[in-house]
């Protein structure tokens, strides 16, 4: 029998590293500018030390951005919510402005357990870039921008153009992200999550942010997780469904070429092809969920 | 490096690498064998501790980490020679086999119960996900959370 991976791996110890500590942004903006592409931020390391004790990753340096100040808010400001690089899940969680957000709010009470959510940032699972990064989908439908930085100076860059692949995202290796903008909006959202407990990672997910007339779609916006290399803003399956009513049963027919839009790779947790069937329904489903949140009742 | 941290209501000091996680340096250093490795990889919850009062995976939280914080494990919870409301439970309920989960158990209800409020038997199931039993089968540990915490 071939051993897995994780019983050849000793997760009692991490592999050694150079540590920094920043107590300033602009400190910490310094550090990466020098050490460079060898070096890794460390957040909630939720992910990045469980890459290291695992072997994935195995940087030279460590940069703890934990102990800079004021890089953990939630605040609601000129028509934006803003979140820090350092804000938690958990923060989230017990912040009453995520509320204004029920696709984001879906996602973080299904996210990791209690611990995982105390300890993680949502920049982390950003940065992460991972496929199946649960706050990625209810910020793409949202048209959040993520604000980097670097000693150069800060860009805004859409979340939308931010991942470009698994693991994989525009920014560069001296840059930091700085903070999640995401913009208020009057339309509603629902974000579902299909896994196998929902500490696990998704097989797939869908969010959903729409405005109604009646029982007509309106504005709407789809994204989806784990079903393509990079969280998935879905534009066509946007414009199939733009103008008709929930419930009518094209909608569902509509609804196929969320198949097409997608590109679903088979692992451990499911195959392309019920990835690329769920898709569409994870879609409908997450609609129709906006639409009752709307006050909408299906005929 | 050189931490100083508050260790279950005591100033304490260590020389920690870099490297060295926080669970290591707890059973140790410190010999607070309460805190238990399962997974190593954030999976099981039960290597929790609070971290200024928050659960924490000691697994997954580099020992330099908790420089100037405080760090609260079982070993720091029955003082005075009382039980927590939430151990008094789990013992009540018969919510321990093995006992190997279980100091993940008391830390996360801990941090529940010192929320002050009180919680659904949904909410409990989906609060004590991060937290994995391999014997119980987790229907007295709800029951004993419900009695400490409903
Ligand atoms: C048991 C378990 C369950 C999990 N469940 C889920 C789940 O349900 N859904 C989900 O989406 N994820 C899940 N995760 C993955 C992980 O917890 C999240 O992705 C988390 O949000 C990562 O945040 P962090 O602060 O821990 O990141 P870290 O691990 O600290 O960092 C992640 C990566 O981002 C980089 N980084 C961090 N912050 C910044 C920054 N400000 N600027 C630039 N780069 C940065 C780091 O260098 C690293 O490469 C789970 C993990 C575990 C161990
Ligand atoms: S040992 Fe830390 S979560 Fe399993
Ligand atoms: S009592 Fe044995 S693992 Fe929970």
């Amino acid at each position: 029998m071939k051993p897995s991976t994780l019983n050849t791996i000793n997760t009692h110890i991490l592999p050694r590293f150079e540590y920094f500590e920043p107590r300033s942004l602009g400190e910490a903006l310094e550090l990466l500018d020098k050490l460079g592409s060898e070096a890794r931020i460390l957040a909630g390391g939720t992910d990045l030390l469980v890459k290291m004790k695992t072997g994935a990753l195995r940087p030279r340096y460590l940069i703890n951005i934990k102990r800079i100040p004021g890089l953990r808010y939630i605040r609601v400001e000129e028509g934006y919510l803003r979140i820090g690089a350092l804000t938690t899940w958990n923060d989230l969680e017990e912040s009453p402005e995520t509320a204004l957000f029920p696709a984001l709010l879906d996602a973080v009470k299904q996210m990791g357990g209690l611990q995982i959510r105390v300890m993680a940032t949502i920049a982390g699972n950003l940065c992460n870039a991972s496929p199946a990064a649960d706050s990625a989908p209810p910020l793409l439908v949202y048209d959040a921008e993520v604000v980097l930085a670097s000693v150069k100076g800060v860009r805004v860059v859409r979340l939308e153009e931010f991942f470009t692949g698994p693991g994989r995202t525009v920014m560069r290796e001296n840059e930091m992200l700085i903070e999640v903008k995401v913009p208020l909006r009057k339309g509603s959202s629902a974000f579902i999550k299909l896994a196998r407990t929902s500490m696990d990672l998704a097989i797939a997910s869908a969010a959903v942010y729409a405005e109604f007339e009646g029982d007509v779609v309106r504005d709407v916006k789809i994204a989806l997780g784990s079903v393509a290399p990079r969280p998935l803003r879905a534009r066509r399956a946007e414009t199939a469904v733009r103008g008709l009513r929930i419930g009518d049963p094209s909608l569902m027919d509509a609804l196929e070429v969320v198949k097409e839009e997608v590109s679903p790779i088979t692992d451990v947790r499911s195959t392309a092809w019920y990835r690329r069937e769920v898709s569409k329904v994870l879609v409908y489903d997450a609609l129709v969920k906006s639409f009752e949140r709307a006050g909408g009742v299906r005929a | 490096m050189r931490i100083s941290f508050k260790l279950n209501g005591r100033l304490v000091e260590a020389d920690v690498e870099p490297n060295e996680l926080l669970i290591n340096v707890l059973r140790e250093k410190f010999g607070l064998t309460s805190v238990k490795y399962g997974c190593g990889i954030g999976e099981c919850g039960a290597c929790t501790v609070l971290v200024d009062g928050k659960p924490v995976l000691s697994c997954l939280t580099l020992a330099v980490d908790v420089n100037g914080r405080e760090v609260t494990t079982v070993e720091g919870l029955a003082r005075e020679g009382g039980l927590t409301p939430i151990q008094r439970a789990l013992m009540e309920e018969g919510a321990i086999q093995c006992g190997y989960c279980t100091p993940g158990f008391v830390m996360v209800g801990e941090y529940l119960y010192r929320k002050g409020r009180k919680y659904s038997e949904e909410e409990i199931r989906s609060l004590i996900r991060g937290n994995l039993c391999r014997c119980t089968g987790y229907v007295n540990i709800v029951k004993a959370f419900k009695k400490a915490l409903g």
